[in-house]
């Protein structure tokens, strides 16, 4: 399929956060090649926080994450990541929802 | 906190907001937690608001709701890459005292609905994540664990209002987790314009609004719908779909919308907007097979943790605020009759549910997850079939109308063969009985 150049980050500039620094809520563990649930959520992830590094690996970096939870249930029967709602008053906050 | 409310609600969304102010307006000690800055700050919808379910709730909410348009037409449109074949409706008899929908914008909406929640006399502790069930030695649910410190507190009922990702509910054990399958994520944007030249553009007056609604060639052969809605000064744009599909075809969501809003028959209605906001969100699509076991001792679910969606007529707030409602109105009578709230007890808001529209639409559409998610041509191949049958016929180059049908007749029949068309209509009829 064509590739239409967009910046998913353009898109989160436009949001608001309340990030917990140094407390990700997400998390992915420990693994030399990734499943395919965990490689799909470089594509899924609608905010872009996953990405493969250069030996492989998936990453994530949850600071733009909008908190849908889809990466929660594509790894649900893998267990590839540690998933937890944002500690309350952080993550998201929806100017218009 | 050591006292002992009569009821927790989970959450305050639509159908958070419903069972706590139904609760608290009969004179319940109830305590409402939110992880959100406000209530409304983590939700995200379309949205469109169904007056009806409201009104049961609050009759005169249009006195101060935060509403943007009441809705005076509906636009159905199947997309090809070029074109758009559609029906509308629009009545006049939509503008009428009271309207039946509405578009709104969450975030103001249920702030507004939580402000009703907080004036009934219902305690609302926002910023505080719900993390886990306390059951007692039986395991009957007695109160719930929060992210704050000595953060454990007690109630006869707990009602988990914590939409689609229904973490408390899955981590208790008492529900099953989401399968990608039986959900579909949508992303959103939200697009602000001024507000004549929205009702110039969708040639509407001052308080009416429009929705679009889309299927077609721009989910690429993923089973999903698009939309477009008419707020006051902004439009929202979204689409969505299965989950399981985005997966398998390995699309980038955003570049999904990116593709609806750059199609011949959307770009011109949102040019020169600018862009507030970008959200994602997960809607339950399963129907009424993945709706879980909605009551036990000491606990209920309602609205999206419940899967309460009805994804043909895109309807969800509704159900959301309806369980709500009928789970409060369970807890109230067995209030009144001195009863334990206990799962023989509860067992009334699932009646109760059965009798409404929720169970009931749910019900008769239960087959349609399954047959478009094993007939993926409604998405790809028909599309394009109505979009060349449209073109053919309305274009005049010479080619008699007879010829021109028989070109339609046989492009329908070399995508589908005659079996092919009519077991699928044998399905749709069948799922939408």
């Amino acid at each position: 399929m064509q590739e239409i150049s967009i910046k998913v980050e353009e898109k989160l500039y436009q949001n608001r956060y309340m990030v917990d620094e140094g407390r990700p809520h997400i998390s992915v563990k420990p693994h030399t090649k990734p499943s395919d649930a965990l490689a799909a959520l470089v594509k899924v992830c609608p905010a872009g926080c996953y990405t493969r590094n250069e030996t492989g690996q998936v990453e994530i970096a949850p600071d733009g994450c909008l908190e849908c939870g889809t990466c929660r249930i594509v790894c649900a029967a893998t267990g590839d990541i540690e998933w937890n709602y944002p500690r309350g008053g952080y993550g998201i906050l929806f100017k218009f929802g | 906190m050591s006292e002992t409310f009569d009821a927790i609600v989970i959450g305050a969304g639509p159908s958070g907001n419903a069972c706590a102010y139904v609760m608290a307006k009969a004179g319940l000690n109830v305590l409402q937690i939110e992880r959100g800055e406000y209530s409304g700050s983590k939700n995200v919808q379309g949205a469109i608001l169904y007056a009806d379910a409201l009104e049961r709730i609050i009759p005169d909410f249009r006195e101060d709701a935060p509403l943007e348009r009441h809705i005076v037409e509906q636009r159905m449109w199947i997309l090809d890459d070029k074109a758009h074949v559609g029906g509308h409706y629009r009545s006049d008899a939509f503008n009428e005292e009271k309207p039946n929908r509405y578009t709104i914008i969450r975030a103001q909406f249920d702030k507004w609905f939580n402000r009703q929640v907080r004036e009934a006399g219902a305690l609302v502790v926002c910023e505080t994540t719900v993390t886990e069930l306390i059951k007692d030695a039986k395991g009957k649910v007695i109160g719930v664990r929060t992210d704050r410190d000595e953060g454990e507190v007690y109630a006869d009922v707990v009602v988990m209002a914590d939409g689609v990702n229904a973490l408390v509910a899955n981590r208790s054990g008492l529900k099953k987790e989401v399968t990608p399958e039986s959900v579909a994520l949508a992303v959103k944007e939200m697009h602000f314009l001024p507000q004549d030249v929205i009702e110039s553009r969708f040639n509407i007056g001052e308080e009416e609004g429009v929705v679009i609604e889309v299927a077609g060639s721009v989910t690429v052969g993923m089973v999903g719908t698009a939309f477009l809605y008419t707020n006051k000064e902004s439009i929202a744009v979204g689409i969505g779909c299965l989950v399981s599909d985005f997966t398998e075809a390995q699309v980038r969501p955003a570049f999904l919308l990116e593709k609806f809003k750059n199609h011949p028959s959307i770009k011109p209605l949102l040019a020169g907007s600018e862009v507030k906001e970008y959200a994602a969100h997960l809607i339950p699509e399963g129907g009424l097979n993945a709706v879980p076991q909605l009551f036990g001792d000491g606990w209920m679910i309602v609205g999206d943790a419940a899967q309460f969606v009805n994804a043909v007529h895109r309807e969800g707030s509704n159900m959301a605020m309806t369980s709500g409602r009928l789970a409060a109105e369970t807890v109230i009578e067995a209030k009144k009759a001195g009863k334990p709230m206990i799962a023989s007890v509860l067992s009334a808001y699932k009646k109760a549910l059965e009798d409404s529209f929720v169970i009931k639409d749910l019900h008769k559409y239960r087959r349609l997850p399954k047959v478009l998610h094993n007939n993926k041509h409604f998405f790809t191949d028909y599309p394009r079939l109505l979009s060349q049958a449209a073109e053919t016929m309305l274009r005049v180059d010479g080619e008699d109308k007879r010829s021109k049908e028989k070109k339609i007749t046989k492009s329908f029949r070399s995508t589908r063969r005659i079996g092919g068309l009519i077991g699928d209509m044998f399905n749709l009829a069948r799922a939408f009985r």
